[in-house]
């Protein structure tokens, strides 16, 4: 038995328990931090703090985009519409794919690239110039210090940015389906209106964003807290939670929407 | 003062956001539409409703009065009973006619009501006598082959 093919299925096995061990890690953290996010909830002025950080400053970021994504899907929608001389069901076309896709997972794609990253660098690098176990020495606990208000603010600002990212998509492909090209203003609007419904599309939506906020946050805050704490460990964690978090994304994404918008009849 | 100006941000983000999801649900959604507008329901039995679908508009004159609340199919009669509500502002005849149309060559299906000339009102829990079933464009296009065959049948003898 050639020992290289030996060392290669040990590796595969060793690879496989690490990540078993990692989960379960994970999950214990999470449990965790929601029972000590009781002490964080009654010094709010931390998690608006966070907030500023997470939702605010993503703000630009999710407004451009959304407004890009609603442009092209208009021109798209009408190059594709035109040829069936329906080119006013183009409204229903932009708003419907940005309330049920489109907004939560593009919105969550920006959010854990731009805030995830952020909340794992700077846990990571907390951890790495002992700043955690220095509060721990003062009896802080930094998983209520530190690690709660973050992920709170995190799974708050989610759901708002995602909202303001299909709002204004709307507002994108109006301009460049009705100011631009010259469709009719009342059929856009009266189509989108009469085609999006408010509990089955735009709840459904809001419920996907804040999946997405909680799996997003969670992974940002454990990967800064189990980084190994040296410069190559605290990079490797940020990589890892933006590779993770849009994985979970776009996975979560199809399992909700097959239990959302199947059983319409 | 660098905590105020955090707490301005924050409130104004948080607004925006509540702002973001009103747009969401009076101006794009259908919500400005069938608000909380009182209702009451009636009903009728269709032999077949085609591709009437729950939540389909109901119209009378062009003009929607409520919307289908209910499709059920009833083992008794084998035909199919469709809950609908309507508006109270907008009272029916007892003997106003219900018909099942298609907006368009391809549009969606709805339920058209034209009023009859009765006294009494139609009140909630009512059924609705005189339905008239979706046109369905197989059958239609059958009968029309059927009737043409049987013509020429005839025109050669």
């Amino acid at each position: 038995m050639p020992r290289r093919i030996v060392l290669g299925i040990q590796g595969v096995g060793h690879r496989v328990i690490e990540s078993v061990w990692r989960l379960g890690r994970a999950s214990r953290f999470f449990m965790l931090m929601l029972m000590k996010s009781g002490t964080s909830m009654r010094r709010f002025r931390l998690i608006i703090r966070e907030i500023y950080f997470t939702g605010v400053l993503s703000l630009i970021i999710i407004v451009v985009s959304g407004l890009f994504v609603g442009m092209v899907l208009g021109l798209q929608g009408y190059e594709t519409l035109q040829k069936y001389g329906s080119e006013s069901a183009v409204g229903t076309l932009v708003a419907l794919s940005l309330v049920r896709e489109l907004g939560p997972v593009v919105a969550a794609l920006l959010f854990a690239s731009r805030a995830g990253s952020a909340i794992t660098a700077e846990i990571g690098l907390m951890k790495a110039t002992e700043q955690l176990a220095a509060m721990e020495m003062m009896a802080v606990d930094p998983i209520a210090r530190v690690v709660a208000p973050r992920f709170w603010a995190g799974v708050i600002s989610m759901p708002f940015l995602a909202a303001m990212f299909s709002s204004v998509g709307v507002f994108g492909g109006y301009l460049v389906t009705v100011v631009l090209i010259g469709v009719d203003e009342g059929s856009f609007w009266s189509q989108m209106q009469s085609a999006v419904d408010f509990r089955y599309d735009i709840v459904n939506g809001i419920i996907k964003t804040c999946v997405f906020g909680v799996a997003v946050t969670a992974i940002a805050v454990f990967e800064g807290y189990d980084a190994p704490p040296t410069a190559e460990g605290v990079s490797g964690a940020t990589t890892r939670t933006v590779v993770t978090s849009s994985l979970a994304i776009l996975g979560l994404d199809f399992v909700l929407t097959a239990f959302m918008f199947r059983g319409m009849s | 003062m660098q905590r105020t100006t955090m707490d301005l941000w924050v409130g104004l983000f948080v607004a925006a956001g509540i702002g973001a999801l009103l747009v969401l649900a009076l101006k794009v959604g259908n919500m400005g539409t069938y608000s909380a507008a009182q209702s009451y329901t009636l009903m009728g039995s269709f032999e077949n409703i085609g591709g009437l679908k729950p939540r389909a508009p109901v119209k009378s004159a062009g003009v929607v009065v409520g919307r289908v609340l209910d499709i059920q199919f009833n083992p008794e009669t084998f035909d199919a009973v469709v809950t609908m509500s309507i508006d109270t502002r907008y009272q029916f005849p007892k003997d106003t006619f219900a018909s099942i149309l298609t907006s368009g060559l391809l549009g969606e299906q709805y339920i058209g009501l034209a009023a009859g000339g009765d006294e009494v009102m139609l009140k909630s829990g009512d059924k609705i006598m005189k339905t008239n079933s979706a046109m369905v464009l197989e059958e239609m296009i059958g009968r029309f082959l059927f009737n043409k065959a049987s013509e020429n049948k005839d025109g050669n003898n």
